[in-house]
């Protein structure tokens, strides 16, 4: 059990993605839902990896992960610009008190 | 137990100690801060897995773009000067049973399902081949990222300067 293997890798996966979901449900303000956001994302790039050098993908996985930061950035830049605008709307960028998409 | 183990459970504990922090503390900006150290545990964990390339990338894009950008929206979004700069939490009891149980499944999916184990050879360094996949069997997804990336840059921009009528 000491000898670390592919379930060590899967294990600190699903720690990290199971902490991005409890912090996504619980959390008000929508930066903090980011913050979560990126933890999700994060673990999946660990699973990928961790199968590319046990599952005999040779390099295939770790492309795959590097596609998965780049949309990361892409979402990142997106949702902070939308958080901006509904900051100016409803001064605050608490998720659940903005219920309506038009004023 | 191996030098590399130690040097796993040594990343892996910065990794989860730090993801723990960011989704319990109150105060949003030491989220932010304790989501560095999650980004670097996480490219540790990537170097023990032979994906240096990676591991670089990771450190660039996360630290230097993502984290910067979402502590310029924590900056942007709160008033810092009157207001202090927490942030609430609702359904706590109920997210963590639903969590729990999602991670009791997660974790015994991982640990007892018989995976396919055969180590492959992952090349010492590894620029080179993930260059060559990139401009070869990859080169459409590649064309179509920068694409993507190009239109994420101009929509953000615009999106965020559009002035309230």
């Amino acid at each position: 059990m000491l000898q670390v293997g592919l379930a060590h890798f899967l294990v600190v996966s699903a720690i990290l993605f199971s902490l991005g979901i409890y912090g996504i449900i619980t959390r008000k303000n929508a930066v903090m839902v980011l913050m979560g956001l990126e933890l999700i994302l994060n673990a999946a790039n660990i699973n990928f990896v961790a199968f590319s050098k046990y599952g005999n993908l040779g390099i295939n996985g770790q492309i795959v992960a590097l596609f998965v930061i780049i949309l990361a950035a892409a979402e990142a830049a997106i949702a902070l610009a939308i958080v901006l605008n509904v900051y100016k709307t409803f001064a605050n960028v608490n998720v659940d008190e903005i219920n309506n998409l038009k004023d | 137990m191996t030098f590399y183990d130690i040097i796993f459970y040594l990343f892996a504990i910065i990794t989860v100690a730090s993801a723990f922090i960011v989704v319990t503390t109150r105060n949003i900006i030491y989220s932010g801060f304790s989501l560095l150290f999650t980004f670097f545990g996480v490219a540790g964990i990537y170097v023990l897995l032979g994906a240096d390339f990676l591991a670089i990338v990771q450190i660039m894009v996360y630290v230097g773009g993502i984290l910067i950008l979402l502590l310029f929206g924590v900056m942007l979004t709160n008033k810092i000067t009157n207001v202090d700069i927490r942030t609430g939490t609702v359904h706590l009891l109920p997210a963590a049973i639903g969590v729990g149980i999602l991670f009791g499944a997660l974790t015994s999916v991982m640990v007892y399902t018989e995976w396919k184990s055969e180590p492959g050879e992952i090349p010492l360094t590894t620029t080179f081949s993930i260059g060559k996949e990139l401009l070869t069997n990859y080169v459409l997804i590649f064309e179509l990222l920068g694409i993507l990336l190009l239109i994420a840059l101009i929509g953000a921009a615009s999106i965020a300067r559009r002035e309230k009528e």
